[in-house]
């Protein structure tokens, strides 16, 4: 029985190892690639260069970074109040045989390939944003044009795509908000709504903000899905009708075919998006340390 | 007893799940060094675009004659050339015509496909025909409305490959789009606000469900779900780009320098046989038989 459980305790510390090891590789990895062309290009003018044309040896990622924080921050617009409010319900308001169906439907949308929402964006949203959208917007300024793939497009479905992640998350932290909190609230006289919006939520902020930042890696981590929507156009939008290309689109779109530099440029892309994904966790942190967030 | 039975099938699953994962190691191990026999190995390097038909061909022509090796690499056309000058490889790859300066450095080029571009509208756009000249302004953004071509009064959208692909290469260098100075330096002026998609089929489902749309796609991958236009007169179709009259068409062609080792010789013959034009069709490219 011993050796059996010696030998199962080296097979966990190895998994433990191959797991660290990996990261540290990929890590060390695109590094290595991206970094000259960085030091070479000059790392400020590749970050704050406004034009991507890798055949014409121009590399500003500028309109890339933009287009992925507005695809992003769209996406966080709509997604996190609907997703805060989704999981109030299921867990204060609807009885637990009402909750059911939902949390089921919710679980599923999870499941669903990223492919899959990019396709029905391509099909529904891009053509729906082109027929219905558009004329709203040219009430205000008709010069506006778009051909439906646009920032919008991209935050909709990454909305969609982050709702699981905001609901399922929020809704565990909101109950296991104790019993006590809500008892005593309503003893004091404070109904429903009050209790809800001035106790439990923010008794349960930390959870939600963590949900909401896992849900903001998700979208900014998002290829498939955005690269099929957005019109990949690498230049400064003007507005969310107008097509926007994002840091892991481009990278997915162009490895393919790229030359040596070309190449290298966009594992240099890889390097900016570890920085900011690694800058958000670290900020994440940080906020979550001042709230005293304990789960 | 219950529990004994328990405990021996968890440590059978426990072995079993051991044994298989130490399996697939070794299986992955095993892939690289398979004993090759007398034979010979060529190298190929050159265009990206004619690299997925090389690679193809290279593991028809392997399967046909074990022992041979075929190492399909890229690089690019101008890498082809590059290559043989400096022996790095038996035979280059090109997506285009040889220019002058390069005729020199080979001995003997074949030509082993043809492909053609089309260029694509959305079903509701009225413009039957486009002029070479008409479509680089359109691609550069000088022409920005279907009636400046005789179409209805509509904003064209445009829409592209994405950079570094070979059909937007090829496309923009034969209509001009691609503008080269004394240097040798070239410029694509794709319009900045071209819709880009990473692969055919997505640029055919673009310009299917968004009107006044235009773009260009591999003759093979053609079908109903779009609208080609004529060039300069010509309906892009296989027999009018093997004559020469379909103008947004590129030829693949492998070159070779002075010596021709005797393996690069065999799978040169082989690409030329029936039954390596029979791989060229089944990968949507033209025959050149």
């Amino acid at each position: 029985m011993k050796a059996y459980e010696k030998t199962i305790e080296k097979l966990i510390l190895i998994s433990a190892i191959v797991t660290t090891v990996s990261v540290a590789l990929i890590t060390v990895f695109i590094f290595k690639t991206g970094m000259p062309i960085l030091l070479k290009y000059g790392v400020l003018d590749f970050i704050t260069g406004t034009d991507w044309s890798p055949t014409n040896n121009i590399f500003g990622i500028m309109p890339l970074i933009i287009g992925t924080l507005a695809v992003t921050l769209g996406a966080l617009i709509i997604g996190v109040p609907t997703g805060i409010a989704c999981a109030v319900y299921l867990s204060e308001i609807a009885s637990k045989k009402t909750a059911g169906p939902f949390k089921a439907a919710i679980e599923l949308l999870a499941g669903i390939p990223s492919v899959v929402y990019g396709f029905f964006g391509l099909i529904v949203l891009v053509p729906a944003i082109r027929n219905y959208i558009l004329p709203i917007f040219q009430k205000f300024n008709p010069e506006l044009n778009t051909s439906g793939f646009s920032i919008l497009a991209g935050a909709v479905i990454l909305a969609i795509m982050i709702l699981p992640t905001i609901v399922s998350l929020s809704e565990n932290a909101i109950t296991a908000v104790p019993h006590e909190f809500r008892e005593a609230s309503l003893a004091l006289g404070a109904n429903k709504r009050e209790t809800i919006m001035k106790v439990i939520v923010p008794a349960a902020k930390s959870g939600i903000f963590s949900s909401v930042i896992l849900a903001m890696g998700r979208a900014i981590g998002e290829t498939m899905a955005v690269l099929l929507i957005t019109g990949n156009v690498a230049q400064m939008p003007g507005s969310i009708l107008d097509p926007v290309a994002t840091l892991t689109g481009t990278i997915a779109m162009e490895m393919s075919y790229a030359g040596p530099t070309h190449q290298q440029a966009l594992f240099a892309i890889g390097i900016i998006l570890f920085i900011i994904i690694m800058l958000l966790n670290i900020l994440a942190q940080a906020v979550m340390k001042k709230m005293g967030g304990v789960n | 007893m219950k529990r004994r039975m328990m405990n021996k099938i968890k440590k059978t699953l426990v072995i079993g799940l051991i044994v298989s994962l130490s399996m697939t190691g070794l299986a992955a191990c095993g892939g690289g060094n398979s004993g090759t026999e007398a034979g010979g190995s060529v190298v190929t390097a050159g265009s990206t675009s004619v690299q997925p038909l090389s690679e193809e061909l290279a593991a028809v022509f392997m399967d046909a004659n074990p022992g041979y090796t075929v190492d399909v690499q890229g690089g690019g056309s101008g890498q082809g050339i590059k290559s043989i000058q400096e022996g790095i490889a038996d035979i280059g790859a090109l997506s285009r015509n040889l220019k002058d300066e390069e005729k020199s450095s080979v001995s003997k080029e074949i030509t082993i496909a043809l492909d053609g571009i089309a260029v694509v509208v959305n079903k509701d756009t009225t413009v039957k025909n486009l002029t070479l000249e008409q479509i680089r302004q359109i691609y550069t953004g000088e022409i920005n409305n279907w009636k400046e071509v005789g179409g209805v009064d509509a904003p064209i959208t445009v829409v592209s490959r994405e950079e570094g692909s070979g059909t937007r290469g090829a496309f923009t260098e034969i209509t001009k789009v691609l503008v080269k100075d004394a240097a040798g330096n070239e410029t694509d002026n794709t319009v900045a606000n071209a819709l880009i998609q990473p692969s055919t089929g997505s640029v055919k489902t673009t310009v299917a469900s968004t009107p006044n749309t235009i773009g260009y796609v591999s003759l093979g991958a053609l079908d109903d779900s779009v609208k080609t236009v004529k060039v300069e007169g010509v309906v892009p179709s296989i027999e009018n780009v093997i004559d020469g009259s379909y103008k947004i068409s590129r030829p693949f062609i492998y070159v070779v320098g002075e010596k021709v080792s005797e393996t690069a010789q065999l799978y040169l013959d082989f690409v030329l046989s029936e039954e390596g034009q029979a791989v060229v069709v089944d990968n949507g490219f033209i025959s050149v038989k």
